[in-house]
């Protein structure tokens, strides 16, 4: 514990360090690398903490009559573990990325404090400790948000951002309020005794859900992070993916879960009707979206979705007293959520290596990097089909187990979550099969074909160290496949402390298979099918080479007998999604496409018009917008009045509150 | 010594599926001939066919990357792996636990994620259009693939296809409304997944509608024929797929034991050939849809399939 406590400081003295170097090359390697050490000290502290004794330090900071407190449980364990994992990527990728970086002095400082703030947020165990840290993680990230503020659309993204992380504060603050009760109990120790009454726990799981589900990018409330994350340099921008949405996963569970006490049913089909609508979404916004960088953010929201299906199953199972399933399903989100942040990481870190190569995120101008950039393709690759849940890669792992979790029990008595249940599994299983039909435009638009522009002719190969990184997680993501069992198992005692059960041990299987409730019910064995693939296609290759034949002959492309002179005839990102854009698109997003024909005798070329509409920004944001502004213009007039007007409000306020109270009493 | 026989179980298993995928292509297309009033080409055809392509030298584009040669050997493999886990001859079979019906399906997404990359590797405007209304398809079929196989996994208890099998081959299941409705979503998935008639039609290149034959319209040689030996293998492993879940009769239980599976092996054969001769006689019966038809098709399998799945959440005897 005071390991972590020392480690934190370290980042803390890091972040100073950025700002006296940050204009030197010896600065970048001081502080990235000295925040892989310490990201590999929050996965050795985190590890152990998942099977240690639970740890406490009181630091004498903060508020006089609280202190600091801080808490390393399990819990705390695995998301440290992940943040040390996703921060370790991510700073090694920066060893080597951070030199195209313009303006170091504007990321340089910020970095090691964000990382900092996420791992105190984490071991905060108590509301205070929590919110500040919350906040620290939301500014620290905004500035590196706006590090890039001269580029357009950043500074509105910049802007949107601020605005939804002071929302998702108040609604913490509002939660950890009502829990706290009106004794001021801000200790989550004192939280933990004292569950709150029914209204009141319906309030904390609502502010909990657009707090944390805020931060965490769960549809309606998601708009901004599909601009913030992007416009953030990449490596941050795979930070703020992989991780900071996990801290922000770990703030939902440690209130719904842990302080919130027993909950109901019904909270379960809440969740679970977010997590279906935001995994559909998110992943058919990502398919109509153009921008690389943007892309990849929206398919965040999807997996978010994903790992709160998992959290809805577990509540819902957790409140009809099935814990063995609740901890099968609880076991199941935090695996999406590790595996999330070991491929998004990598895609993000693939995307900058594509950005500083080629100068532009627009996927319209790439095409045939994988012959001037080999490696960066294969981890690229590895990436995509993982986050396409394609086995024996782990993001098929985790959904599979999400898969059984749905499966696990149709006899719920509550009409609500016998129709819910079945309908997220659809939606999970649609949400995959869309992801797939992403990836493959993702890389075959930016990796495959012939170059679209002359500087994705002349890419380079990214740097040796940004390599190590993605190359690094793309095993990282074929372990977490082939030996899921290893990762069940650590996960373990997390869902014990939550749930009150545990899955089977899963390391006693034969061969390292999985089988999450029974072997005769339901195995996979990721370990074998990688061999079986492997095997068979060597053999075949063997065989082929061997015994039939060997040649091969270049020559032009066939292409019917119609070869196109141009690259621009080749398949766009656009035209890749244009059935599917039909298909979903026409009553979802009113997506519409228009030829723009001249007139003849008009020379302007003819064209053809995408039109795609966001639902929630139109149908929510923007008339939330014009309210407020309406409401702002209005009370304009209070700014301009006396003070004996003034006097004259404060006298009114004072009498209703006193009404108020006699009322109450 | 106690494993031999479960293992050359598992063995004849692989072989037979891979050896008996072409002939069942052939008898497909000799019967469509047939009702055509055509004589047709001998049902040995497949096999000749590929001798032909794995003989010759692969002509290969240009500006080919090493996803374009790869490709053809992962589907295959994927493809195969994915065959050998339907039981056909008999149920539990050595290896069948490590994967179930899921992972089948998501193997042979797998599969179709490699050669869609493929199609679109040399940078033509046919292997893209075939890359994306590939996608288009499988992101409607695979959904409707996984609501069957929740369907069948709530009625069985079980995801694993063995236990499947032998649940269904116990004869206490009965009649029942979501299993219905399961079979003719799986019909629709099966026609999809093949690129069978109405959805796409395996007979053709040059049309301006085709699916697969655009995507793999680049490969020549071994390759293809390793793409065209995937494709054989995926038509029987959706039949044997069918026959397993919904027609087991004749099934061994236990494997290694000559006489059921030779009685397990004789029912497997009249079943594909059945299965043959009813898709070549459907592909003739039916014309092929225009493409933008194909997503309401299979959105009819869609929600036929969460239909099954819904009347089971309310009630585990419908």
């Amino acid at each position: 514990m005071t390991a972590s406590a020392w480690m934190i400081l370290a980042l803390f003295a890091l972040a100073l360090l950025g700002v006296l170097t940050a204009r030197s090359a010896a600065g970048r390697i001081l502080v990235y690398g000295g925040s892989v050490v310490v990201c590999a000290g929050f996965i050795a502290t985190g590890f152990l903490a998942l099977t240690g004794p639970v740890e406490r330090l009181v630091l004498p900071l903060g508020l006089p009559w609280i202190g600091t407190n801080l808490r390393l449980d399990a819990l705390s364990g695995f998301f440290l573990a992940l943040i040390g994992v996703g921060g370790a990527g991510a700073s090694l990728f920066a060893v080597g990325y951070g030199r195209h970086e313009a303006h170091p002095e504007r990321v340089l400082p910020f970095y090691p404090a964000f990382l900092a703030a996420m791992a105190l947020v984490v071991l905060a165990d108590d509301a205070f400790t929590f919110l500040f840290a919350w906040e620290l993680m939301s500014l620290t990230s905004w500035a590196l948000v706006k590090a890039h503020h001269g580029e357009p659309d950043n500074a509105q993204a910049g802007f949107v951002y601020l605005i939804m992380a002071t929302f998702s504060g108040m609604a913490l603050l509002l939660g950890f309020g009502l829990l706290a009760g009106t004794e001021g109990g801000y200790a989550f120790d004192v939280m933990r005794q004292a569950p709150p009454g029914t209204l009141a726990a319906t309030v904390v799981l609502l502010a909990a859900l657009v707090g944390a589900g805020s931060k965490a990018g769960l549809v309606p409330l998601h708009v901004w992070l599909p601009l913030a994350h992007p416009a953030a340099p990449s490596h941050v921008s795979a930070l703020m993916s992989g991780v900071m949405t996990k801290v922000a996963i770990y703030g939902f569970i440690r209130i719904v879960f842990d302080l919130l006490g027993p909950n109901q049913w019904w909270a379960g089909t809440v969740v679970l009707a977010l997590g279906g609508i935001t995994a559909v979404l998110g992943v058919l916004h990502a398919l109509m979206e153009r921008d690389l960088k943007r892309l990849l953010a929206y398919s965040t929201v999807e997996n978010i979705g994903i790992v709160f299906i998992g959290l809805g199953l577990a509540l819902a199972f957790r409140a009809t007293g099935f814990e063995a399933g609740a901890a099968l399903a609880l076991t199941a989100a935090l695996f999406h959520a590790l595996n999330h942040t070991l491929f998004k990481s990598l895609l993000f870190f693939g995307a900058g290596s594509v950005l500083s190569a080629t100068g532009s995120r627009d996927m319209e101008t790439m095409g045939g990097l994988i012959h001037r950039m080999p490696r960066t393709a294969g981890a690229f690759l590895v990436g995509c089909a993982a986050i396409s849940a394609l086995p024996p890669l782990n993001g098929f792992a985790s959904e599979w187990l999400t898969f059984q979790a749905v499966l696990l029990h149709p006899e719920l008595p509550q009409w609500g979550l016998k129709l819910m249940i079945p309908v997220d599994g659809a939606a999970l299983a649609l949400a995959a099969a869309l992801a797939a039909a992403c990836f493959v435009r993702a890389f075959g638009i930016v990796f495959l074909g012939r170059p679209r522009s002359d500087a994705a002719a002349q890419a380079r190969e990214a740097d040796p160290w940004s390599l190590i990184a993605m190359v690094g997680f793309a095993v990282l993501c074929l372990l977490a496949g082939i030996v899921p069992a290893a990762v069940l198992d650590s996960i373990a005692p997390v869902a014990r402390a939550m749930t009150g059960s545990r899955m089977p041990v899963q390391l006693d299987n034969l061969w390292l298979t999985i089988a999450p409730v029974e072997a005769s019910r339901s195995s996979y064995n990721g370990l074998l099918v990688f061999i079986f693939i492997g095997g068979s296609m060597l053999i075949t290759i063997g065989a082929v080479h061997r015994f039939a034949s060997r040649g091969v002959q270049r020559g032009p492309a066939w292409d019917c007998g119609f070869p196109d002179p141009t690259p621009l005839s080749q398949y766009s990102a656009g035209s890749f999604s244009q059935p599917l854009r039909r298909v979903f698109g026409t009553v979802l997003f009113r997506a519409r496409d228009t030829v723009d024909m001249p007139a003849p005798g008009d020379n302007r070329a003819a064209g053809i018009v995408r039109r795609i509409a966001d639902p929630i920004w139109d149908f929510f944001y923007a008339p939330l917008g014009r309210g407020v502004g309406w409401i702002a213009d209005h009370a304009n007039v209070l700014q301009f009045l006396t003070i004996r007007r003034y006097l004259g409000f404060v006298f009114g306020a004072l009498v209703v509150l006193l009404l108020a109270l006699t009322v109450w009493q | 010594m106690a494993m031999i026989w479960p293992l050359a179980a598992q063995l004849v298993q692989m072989t037979v599926i891979l050896v008996l995928s072409p002939l069942l292509t052939g008898l497909v297309r000799k019967v469509k001939a047939r009702l055509q009033r055509r004589r047709g080409a001998s049902v040995w055809q497949p096999y000749r066919d590929l001798r032909r392509l794995l003989g010759k030298e692969a002509i290969v584009a240009d500006n080919a990357s090493w996803l374009f040669r790869g490709a053809p050997y992962f589907v295959f493999a994927a493809t195969w792996v994915a065959a050998a886990l339907i039981p056909t001859f008999a149920a539990n079979l050595m290896f069948s636990w490590s994967g179930d019906l899921i992972a089948i399906t998501a193997l042979l997404g797998s599969a179709r994620f490699a050669l869609a990359l493929a199609g679109m590797d040399i940078g033509t405007s046919f292997g893209g259009i075939g890359a994306s209304r590939e996608m288009m398809i499988a992101s409607l079929a695979e959904p409707a693939m996984l609501m069957i196989v929740f369907s069948v996994a709530i009625i069985a208890g079980s995801t694993q296809l063995s236990t499947i099998a032998e649940y269904m081959l116990n004869g206490q299941v009965g009649l029942r409304v979501s299993l219905a409705l399961a079979l003719v979503a799986l019909l629709i998935v099966a026609l999809a997944e093949n690129g069978r008639i109405p959805v796409d039609n395996p007979a053709t290149h040059l049309e301006l509608t085709m699916v697969h034959e655009a995507m793999v319209l680049e490969y020549s040689g071994r390759h293809l024929a390793m793409i065209e030996l995937a494709a054989a293998l995926k038509l029987m492993l959706y039949l044997a797929m069918i026959a397993c879940v919904f027609f087991p009769v004749g099934m061994s239980g236990t494997p290694g034991q000559i006489g059921p599976d030779t009685i397990g092996g004789a029912a497997w054969l009249v079943k594909m050939a059945v299965g043959g001769v009813a898709l070549g006689v459907a592909e003739t019966a039916v014309a092929k849809m225009r493409v933008f038809r194909v997503p309401n098709f299979l959105g009819a399998a869609l929600m036929l399939g969460l239909l099954g799945v819904l009347l089971l959440f309310v009630s585990r005897g419908m």
